[in-house]
């Protein structure tokens, strides 16, 4: 046991050794580098099976090393593996590892397909690095390896301009919340002495370290833990796409498709529900069941309008990825919802069944639009469901997984767990509401997306004829429908083994309020489901007239929900102008301030030169040379009285070793 | 341990090459670059074998050498290291033999071009040794002449001007500080750093400075504020320090780029390395008065210049800029260590990561703005001397090599964790927060600018489809790539085990701290 803490470091080695091999290999071998990427985490999610099973046996096991010395101070950094790191460690590897089958079918006529592989791998070793950190320093570097691979992989048909720019923008958008996070690390390190989680009652989680900053406020009135926490809640926003800024994961999606599955919808987004997940005991700091930490209540309320946002932006989106999009958005929120008004499990098991059918969704999606020849737009797709029964079949599941279908699906119970820890909330019943409201939007705009894709029959040339695919293809979404029903095994309120994994000490709810909830989200659900259904069932006809049958119903609010409520163009108005303008002030700024520095130089040195016209002429009654004579006319202009005056210039250097020497001098006799 | 006068040899190996490039015949003009290369791999040999020797436990000087020179002007030939230098000798000799390869063979007078270049090598390795202020002075002069001509015969077209602009400032800067060191000799009868700083701790140079200029009625304070100010303008204009930096884009745009690659890398680490080993330990009660000012020059200093680089087209010009923002993160971890919060074990280690932070800075961005003008240096070469944004685009298709080394250097120089750049601005900004919270606070958007232009660089020369003009760019021949391969493993290996460097810095650091405590 000892000994599996210690190697926990092979686990994402694998992975970032097929990156390492697969760059230096040839272009064409990129069938090795894919061979090499799937091999590397395959083997990886073995061995994290085993460290599962080790971790359901009893106990959470920790190393930390020395990594450097500054001062007295050695820096330390560790891994740690307890339920939390168990459970992200399984779910990554294993939906990593058929992501990364899907991706050999996916990917197999892209000549680049070997540096796809290289970056996914990257991405794999950074992302489990992350979550077995067992040091907030180690997460932090393992956080922003995984933002360079994200930002690798959005760009990586670099060539087309759309995609190059989401990159930039993800990069930028969630370093603006890195920079928190990294002011909130600092300032936790000063004030604990330590930014490991665990290290035998040192560590900044253990309760020592606790009670030293609770308590304690800071300049303004503002508690310490709660400063430290919403910091790093910054970079929980900043990765987890919540409000406001969630801008840049929408247009992530111009990554292939496998990129959005993995990164985008099943882990990487996820990390910023981790990070709360795993520094929750600082969040939660000083509150009470009656009064939650002020960090906690800012974390419930940022998801719960980050749901409701994402679900009613959905409803209105006519691309299948940006749909599946802004459901992550809003799925993310309704984890951070979870999170804090429930504790970490009841998020953590929603971030564990997400991952299972968004991933689904995800890969469903890309085997539309492999079969669609890269036919994207839901108004072109249409009766799918006979072409690709595989397909249509297993996006079903992920359908009702995500609508939260009662009994069956996963999605349904770590819902509900959500809503129940709403309904108990003690500040405010609104986010309960917004919640309800969320499940039902979730429900209503899935039912659309269904029935354009799947639904009726062909509108456009390339779904007429869609094929399925492979077995690549269908085997891993096979995989994942099964699991995206099997995991409700284990996530019912009756038997909800996961969360009592994740938190031994969360109280089993009392069976009778269970009962209420559940129904008030199936109802939630099922009112999504019809309204879908009725409002979009002639739809072929309703398409004639080329506007959504929504858009017809209820015309200026689709507008809004289709622009995306106008976050982009109120940035692009606000932010990126006045960051524009302000570097237009200090180019012009520094000019002027060049051009008064120049004067004062050209001055040095017309003084200079007079200087020395006159030492020649008067002291060494020479005849002028030509430069004397440029000079004359020079009138001061530096330019102008030094272009082609080499002899000048020494001149002023022989004065400065004249200066040197006099000084000597001068010393020399005082 | 040897008796070899290591340091004195190390910094006249380059002359042997400069003498021979003097009796070179013009018929073997072309072998002048593999000899100026052989010498500079011996410098460079000489380095690491110093770092070899060097021991890490203590902290104090070693590989000391003195000899009496004119005593009566307080000359004394007085060399050693410690951590606070070693860095920059390894960073010297490793960037004039990257320079040198990097170099376009020039087509005037290659021999003088190679032998100035070898002069750079002395000034640089004589004033990052030196301990008494006359033949430092020496040395930092010797620094300036040969870069002067260098940017005077070989760069671009605005050449003249910006060469002139360059040893204007410098050289007003030099003035400066000379005239400090004559009046501080005046008060002490010494020009000896270490001396010069035990002196100011037991405040025998505050009553020196009383009775030698009694005739200036000014008080001690008052004057030695005025010799600070002096010292202070001298070392900044060299780093630079806005807005003192005017010379500093057009120089670095018009020198050749491999002697653009030796100004930011190696000649502007000169000036902090002087705050360090000189203005804080000389004066420490007057920086500690004038720390507020200062400060806001050092945020000025970080924050402004990634607003200019944002509208600028020019590569060299954006990397300039860059430049003094990276700079400005040294000189904040300096002078935050001077901040005078309560003293305590705690204070200390934060003292100690801010200047560790800062000496690693100084190494990591000598070798990461050199991998960068270098590479801008090929994109150059290939283009026939363009280097506007626009003359680029879409590079990665037909270089990927290339691509890829740019896009590291870019990422390190914007201080992506497992790149050197992170642990020095981590290291600077965890000794910042506790010392200095606002100074640091308002420094962090910096931190986001430099993102922003670095990456919309990286776009506009990477990304995108091809540029028609481009469509013949060769990715990096083999040779190059060996070249770049060392700056890149340099990137790479103080990000992951930056207890490879910290090992020799921190003991120095530590005492240096404890010289701190008022």
């Amino acid at each position: 046991m000892e000994n599996l803490a210690k190697n926990l470091w092979v686990i994402p080695l694998l992975p970032l050794l097929a990156a390492t091999v697969g760059t230096f290999l040839p272009r064409r071998l990129h069938r090795v580098t894919a061979g090499l990427s799937v091999a590397a985490l395959a083997t990886a999610a073995i061995l994290a099976a085993a460290a599962f099973l080790s971790v359901v046996r009893g106990g959470a096991l920790y190393s930390n090393v020395p990594w450097f010395e500054t001062g007295t101070l050695s820096v330390r950094v560790g891994w740690i593996l307890d339920p939390l790191s168990a459970a992200m460690l399984l779910m990554i590897t294993v939906v990593g590892t058929l992501i990364f089958i899907f991706s050999t079918g996916y990917m197999a006529e892209d000549p680049d397909s070997g540096r796809f592989f290289c970056f996914l791998s990257l991405f794999a070793a950074a992302m489990l690095g992350l979550i077995l950190s067992n040091s907030l320093l180690l997460l932090f570097i393992c956080w922003e390896l995984v933002g360079l691979a994200s930002y690798l992989l959005i760009g990586f048909w670099y060539s087309r301009p759309p995609a190059a720019d989401a990159a930039r923008k993800a990069f930028l958008t969630t370093r603006i919340g890195d920079l928190g996070f990294l002011v909130g690390l600092i300032w936790l390190y000063s004030e604990s002495g330590t930014v490991l989680f665990y290290d035998q009652g040192a560590g900044c989680l253990e309760p020592a370290a606790l009670s030293g900053i609770a308590g304690r406020a800071t300049a303004g009135g503002l508690a310490l833990g709660t400063a430290i926490s919403l910091l790093l809640f910054c970079g929980a926003v900043g990765k987890s796409g919540q409000l406001p800024l969630h801008v840049w994961l929408p247009d992530a999606m111009e990554g292939p498709t496998p990129v959005s599955a993995l990164i985008h919808a099943a882990t990487m987004v996820a990390a910023g529900v981790f990070l709360m997940a795993r520094m929750f005991p600082l969040v939660a700091l000083g509150g009470s069941a009656e009064l939650p930490a002020p960090a906690l209540v800012v974390m419930a309320w940022t998801g719960a309008l980050t749901a409701l946002f994402g679900a009613l932006t959905a409803v209105a989106q006519t691309d299948i990825k940006r749909i599946l999009a802004y459901s992550t958005i809003s799925q993310l929120g309704f984890m951070m919802m979870g999170l804090a008004t429930g504790g970490p499990a009841v998020g953590m098991v929603h971030l564990l069944t997400h991952a299972f059918f968004k991933a689904l969704l995800f890969l469903g999606a890309g085997s539309v639009i492999h079969g669609c020849h890269g036919e994207q737009d839901i108004r072109h797709l249409g009766g799918l469901r006979r072409r690709m029964p595989l397909t249509f079949a297993t996006y079903a599941v992920g359908m009702m997984a995500l609508s939260g279908v009662p009994v069956f699906f996963s999605g349904f119970w770590s819902k509900d767990a959500i809503l129940h820890s709403l309904s108990h909330w003690a500040p405010s019943r609104v986010p309960f509401l917004l919640g309800v409201l969320t499940a039902a939007v979730t429900a209503f705009y899935m039912t659309r997306q269904m029935i354009y894709v799947f639904a009726g029959t062909s509108r456009g040339p390339d779904s007429a004829h869609a094929h399925e695919g492979s077995p690549v293809l269908t085997v891993p979404l096979g995989i994942l429908a099964g699991a995206s029903i099997a995991l409700s095994a284990v996530t019912t309120p009756f038997r909800p083994w996961l969360e009592h994994f994740l938190s031994p000490a969360s109280t089993p709810s009392e069976s009778g309020s269970v009962w209420g909830i559940l129904i008030l989200s199936a109802l939630a659900c099922g009112a999504g489901l019809a309204a879908g259904g009725i409002l979009y069932r002639n739809l072929g006809v309703a398409l004639k007239t080329g506007r959504d049958p929504l858009e017809r119903w209820v015309p200026r609010m689709y507008t809004l929900m289709r622009d995306r409520f106008r976050f982009d163009e109120f940035y692009r108005a606000t932010l990126v102008k006045w960051v524009g303008a302000a570097a237009w002030i200090s180019a012009a700024l520094d000019q002027s301030l060049g051009s008064v520095f120049r004067d004062l130089a050209s001055f040095a040195a017309s003084a200079g030169s007079w200087l020395s016209r006159t030492v020649d002429q008067g002291v060494l009654n020479a005849s002028f040379d030509d430069g004397c004579q440029a000079a004359r006319d020079a009138g001061g202009l530096l330019s102008r009285t030094h272009d082609g005056q080499p002899q000048r210039s020494l001149r002023i250097l022989i004065a400065g070793v004249i200066a040197l020497a006099a000084g000597l001098l001068f010393l020399a006799t005082s | 341990m040897t008796d070899l006068p290591m340091l004195t040899l190390m910094t006249l190996t380059p002359l042997i090459g400069v003498v021979v490039l003097m009796v070179l015949p013009a018929s073997l003009a072309r072998a002048s670059r593999p000899i100026t290369l052989g010498i500079s791999l011996l410098t460079l040999l000489e380095g690491v074998f110093l770092a070899h020797q060097f021991r890490t436990e203590g902290g104090q000087l070693q590989f000391i050498e003195r000899a009496p020179w004119i005593p009566s002007v307080g000359a004394e030939y007085f060399v050693g290291v410690d951590g606070l230098n070693l860095l920059l000798i390894l960073l010297t000799t490793l960037l004039i033999p990257f320079a040198i390869a990097t170099s376009p063979f020039p087509s005037e007078r290659p021999r003088l071009y190679f032998a100035l270049i070898l002069a750079l090598e002395t000034g640089l390795l004589g004033n990052f040794t030196a301990l008494n202020f006359v033949h430092w002075f020496l040395y930092w002069e010797l620094g300036l002449i040969p870069a002067y001509f260098l940017i005077k015969f070989w760069g671009g077209p605005g050449r003249r001007t910006a060469a002139l602009q360059f040893f204007l400032f410098t050289f007003a800067g030099s003035v400066a500080l000379l005239l400090a060191f004559q009046a501080l000799f005046l008060a002490t009868g010494t020009m000896d750093f270490p001396n010069l700083a035990a002196l100011a701790r037991d405040g025998s140079l505050s009553s020196g400075l009383s009775r030698a200029f009694a005739w200036t009625g000014l008080n001690p304070t008052r004057l030695a504020s005025i010799l600070f100010l002096g010292t202070f303008a001298g070392l900044a204009v060299k780093i630079p320090l806005v807005p003192f930096h005017t010379w500093l884009p057009d120089t670095y745009a018009e020198a050749p780029t491999s002697v653009t690659l030796l100004l930011t890398g190696a000649l502007s680490k000169m000036g902090v390395y002087g705050i360090l080993r000189i203005l804080i330990p000389i004066f420490p009660a007057e920086t500690r008065t004038m720390l507020s000012p200062i400060l806001v020059g050092v945020v000025v200093s970080i924050v402004f210049p990634t607003l200019v680089a944002l509208a600028q087209t020019d590569l060299k010009r954006i990397l300039a800029y860059s430049s003094i923002n990276h700079l400005g993160y040294c000189l904040l971890g300096i002078f935050v260590a001077l901040d005078p919060v309560p003293q305590g074990p705690q204070w200390a280690n934060e003292r100690a990561a801010a200047l560790n932070g800062a000496v690693l800075q100084m190494f990591n961005h000598g070798i990461n703005a050199a991998l960068l003008f270098a590479l801008v240096g090929i994109l150059e070469q290939r283009t026939g001397g363009r280097r506007q944004l626009e003359d680029f685009g879409g590079l990665r298709a037909r270089a990927p090599i290339l691509a890829g080394m740019l896009g590291t250097a870019v990422f390190a120089s914007l201080g992506l964790p497992g790149l050197s750049g992170f642990i020095g601005e981590f290291l600077i900004f965890k000794g910042a927060f506790p010392l200095a919270p606002g100074a640091a606070a308002l420094a962090l958007p910096g931190l986001m600018m430099t993102a922003v232009f670095l990456l919309t660089l990286l776009h506009r020369v990477l990304n995108g489809p091809v540029n028609p003009a481009r469509q013949e760019f060769q990715d990096l021949s083999r040779r190059e790539c060996l070249v770049l391969a060392p700056m890149l493993a340099l990137l790479v290996l103080p990000g992951i085990l930056p207890q490879l460097l910290l090992r020799w810095t921190n003991p120095s650091v530590v005492a240096f701290v404890a010289g701190l405590a008022p």
